[in-house]
């Protein structure tokens, strides 16, 4: 099939791409715009891999077409960081163990930053129900949702580290 | 851990970031199925929809016409099979003329990309002749026609073990109670949220690279070599990092395989990326166990799938309680599903599970406090089982009583009403099997070491990092014999061309053996640089220590060189630096045939108690809460150690 070209905001600048429509945004963000940091674990919209933001809010981008991401803003795993700084979840999430393979890692990450920048105080049940659809095969879940804690802590005391 | 100097450590055993932490959260790690490189095309499988039947006919016209496509790969390109253990070599990378199970690939396609080899495998057209489907192991016994493999002990049974350690029929007959039971343990799969992927490319120098999602490099390196007919040397293999394994990577397969194959005769990278379902099919732990244990002192019976899992089953029985004989018979059957591999304790949990229910059992009808009941009969520390398993340090007592005193058993067990109640078992596995899967004399893992005047360290070892912290255990190993920190040490892992050969990531083997592999590389590095500085400083040897990143005097810790400065004396005396370590388990004192099964150099133990609830209307329960303790010896990393533990 033809390309489509999509322009679109990704992790605050303006990109355009080419690419197949029956493309998910997945499958653009990893093969089309080489961001490989967003995973697969099913393509079926049942493990959370894929999630990231679209306008702030948590989709999994194994179910969303890339033709529908005209002009709308991308936050990755990638996105996430300031230059060499880490976001504090991202720092909070390498000191407490809460990656360990770190496949299920950036849309937890991603999913878990949509729920601090709405609720910045989550109790660690908001944690767990924002949580509950990624999937976690190694950790068991309670380093993350520590993490996840530790994060909204260092977030409201405003502090960041690498 | 020894040294020259006692001094408390500084790594080990502090909790901290993992050394490729960063890499994870940043979604730097890269993974196999995010390696892409120029002109790569794609590959995917048929796999058959049916459990059991002849290939009577494969066209690849058709597919081969499909537009993208470059090459439809058959059994018959590559039939020399191949198979993790020696004994097992019963698998071909594309079935030859035979499916045996409901996803046993038959043929690939490689294509620009992944829709078109779809494609293509859709346009593939297979004449089956369906054979009678064996779905469970009593089937398995009682259909000895037809048969799913030509070898094997008698028709669908493919092997049967029978061990007895003292007269353990004897002290049945000679017993004043006798508990017999039967277990029933459900099949499982893996499930790691990676999907299993592979590159593979020929490089430059035309030789061949596989890039791949294994737990096993070395394994694949030696399939490689004997399906494609290439001298190993050729072929260079690396193990991504795994996006968890659990032993569902832990063997060659068939798409590592065929994609190799693709990449050489195609001259092009190919890579493979199983979907969700395809990793449903391709190794399972599909045990189901009748499990008869015939007294509260001796084995039993066992059903299980795997030579080296059948095995397994009997043999770690013994080193939790003092079982004095012990008994036990194994069978392994054929049946129609997908092949059975290690899974998270490799055939232990299971028997396990059934001894430790039986156990209850044994206790409620005894009135007997079950924790007690465990108490009383534990293995020794220091002893040699009836089925010859050295146990080193054993520490199940500590862990019982502190999951005992921290649930506060005592007072509630069986005090907290109907629908609700609380459960004890325990457990214990391996630190890596005591002989390696291929039999040789070589150590089962080694650490390669260099050093230079810049001050960095490199670390290399083909160990693979699957999540478990591997890297990490590496840098950390190496930084607390030198007196650095883990991120001083660069660690280069999992690759069959750049790094000593370590047998993989199974088996609980990775801490225990890689760690003494690089404590031995790095002692020697410390002696080297020690040489070279106590001759600058005029002070003996072990008068020296290594740690925050400087040589000094023990009693005088002014009087010292920083690491550079060390390095640069011990590169200008000794020339350029480089050391190597290796492990090998100590040997095993069975000398019978299956003893080889079994043996470790340690033994991890663990207790826990479960407090359960169930609602009598439908008989859903739900797990209110858990203590568990772990006897692990020294934790490297706590935070890793609670990640392993808890997860
Ligand atoms: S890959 Fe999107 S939910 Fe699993
Ligand atoms: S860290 Fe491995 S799946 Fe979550």
């Amino acid at each position: 099939m033809k390309n489509v070209h999509v322009a679109l905001t990704l992790n605050g600048e303006r990109v355009e791409v080419a690419f197949d429509p029956a493309k998910t945004l997945l499958e653009v963000l990893r093969e089309d715009l080489g961001l490989t940091g967003t995973k697969h674990g099913c393509e079926l919209g049942e493990c959370g891999a894929c999630a990231v933001l679209v306008d702030g809010v948590p989709v999994l981008s194994c179910l969303v077409l890339g033709v529908e991401c005209e002009d709308r803003e991308i936050t990755s795993v990638e996105g996430l960081a300031r230059g060499p700084e880490l976001h504090p979840l991202q720092t909070a999430f390498a000191d407490l163990g809460a990656a360990q393979c770190g496949y299920c890692t950036p849309g937890i990450l991603c999913t878990a930053k949509a729920l601090l920048d709405e609720k910045p105080q989550a109790s660690r049940g908001e944690i767990a129900e924002a949580l509950a659809g990624n999937i976690c095969r190694c950790t068991g879940y309670l380093q993350i949702f520590e993490a996840v804690e530790e994060a909204a802590k260092r977030l409201r005391e405003g502090s960041v580290r690498s | 851990m020894s040294g020259p100097h006692k001094r408390p450590w500084n790594v080990i055993g502090k909790p901290s970031r993992r050394v490729d932490g960063r890499a994870k959260v940043r979604g730097e790690t890269k993974f196999a199925d995010d390696l892409y490189v120029p002109r790569m095309l794609w590959m995917k499988l048929l796999r058959s929809p049916h459990a059991h039947a002849r290939i009577k006919r494969i066209s690849k016209l058709e597919a081969e016409e499909v537009s993208g496509v470059k090459l439809v790969l058959t059994g018959e390109d590559m039939p020399i099979p191949f198979g993790i253990l020696p004994v097992s070599q019963d698998e071909h990378a594309l079935c030859l003329d035979r499916v045996r199970f409901v996803g046993d690939p038959l043929a690939a396609v490689v294509a620009t990309d992944e829709w078109a080899a779809e494609e293509g495998v859709n346009a593939l057209e297979v004449e089956y002749e369906p054979l009678t489907t064996i779905a469970s192991p009593e089937e398995a016994l009682a259909t000895p026609e037809p048969r799913i493999h030509e070898y094997g002990d008698e028709g669908n049974v493919h092997k049967k073990v029978a061990f007895e350690f003292g007269d353990a029929e004897g002290s049945l007959a000679s017993s004043e109670r006798v508990f017999e039971d039967f277990f029933y343990y459900a099949g499982n799969t893996h499930l790691p949220i990676e999907e299993h992927a592979t590159l593979a490319a020929v490089d430059p120098d035309g030789k061949l690279v596989v890039w791949s999602s294994t737990q096993t490099p070395h394994y694949l390196h030696r399939a490689l070599a004997k399906v494609l007919g290439i001298p190993a040397h050729l072929i260079r293999v690396v193990a991504t990092p795994n996006g968890g394994g659990f032993g569902g990577k832990s063997d060659p397969f068939n798409h590592e395989i065929a994609c190799a194959k693709a990449a050489l005769v195609l001259g092009r990278p190919v890579k493979i990326c199983l979907t969700r379902e395809e990793v449903f099919c391709v190794k399972k732990d599909g045990t189901i166990e009748g499990m008869t244990l015939e007294t509260l002192l001796d084995g039993g019976a066992y059903w299980s799938y795997g030579v080296a899992s059948t095995f397994y089953t009997g043999a770690l029985q013994t080193v939790t309680y003092h079982i004095p004989r012990y008994g036990f018979r194994g069978c392994r059957a054929f049946t129609n599903k997908p092949p059975c591999g290690p899974k998270r304790g490799h055939g232990t949990p299971q028997p396990r599970f059934a001894l430790e229910v039986q156990l209850d059992k044994i206790a409620c009808e005894l009135a007997i406090d079950p924790a007690e009941l465990r108490l009383k009969q534990l293995a020794p520390s220091n002893s040699v089982t009836a089925n010859w398993l050295r146990i080193g340090t054993m520490n199940l007592r500590q862990c019982i009583e502190k999951v005992v005193e921290g649930s506060s058993w005592k007072d509630r067990r069986a005090k907290l009403g109907p629908g609700r109640g609380l459960g004890l078992a325990c457990s214990s596995y391996l630190c890596g099997a005591g002989l390696p899967i291929y039999w040789n004399d070589m150590p089962q893992t080694g650490v390669q070491l260099r050093l230079d005047r810049s001050g960095e360290v490199t670390a290399f070892c083909g160990a693979t990092e699957i999540g478990q912290g591997s890297d990490h255990v590496l840098a950390a190993c190496v930084a607390e014999i030198l007196g650095l920190e883990p991120f001083d040490v660069r660690v280069v892992t999992g690759d069959t061309s750049l790094t000593p050969v370590d047998l993989g990531s199974y088996s609980s083997r990775v801490t225990l053996m890689m760690g003494n592999a690089a404590i031995q590389a790095a002692e020697r590095a410390r002696f080297l640089i020690a040489d070279a500085a106590s001759e600058k400083l005029g002070v003996p040897q072990d008068k020296l220590v290594f740690a925050g990143k400087r040589v000094f005097l023990a009693e005088n810790p002014e009087k010292g060189l920083d690491w550079v400065a060390a390095l640069v004396l011990a590169e200008a005396k000794h020339g350029t630096l480089g050391t190597v370590g290796s492990y090998k388990p100590p040997a095993s004192p069975g000398h019978y045939k299956g003893a080889g099964v079994g043996p470790s150099a340690a033994y991890s133990y663990s207790a826990a108690v479960v407090e359960v609830s169930v609602d009598p209307a439908n008989g859903w329960y739900r797990c209110e809460k858990i203590w568990i303790a772990h006897d692990i010896g020294v934790s490297i990393n706590p935070v890793l150690a609670r990640g392993q533990v808890e997860g």
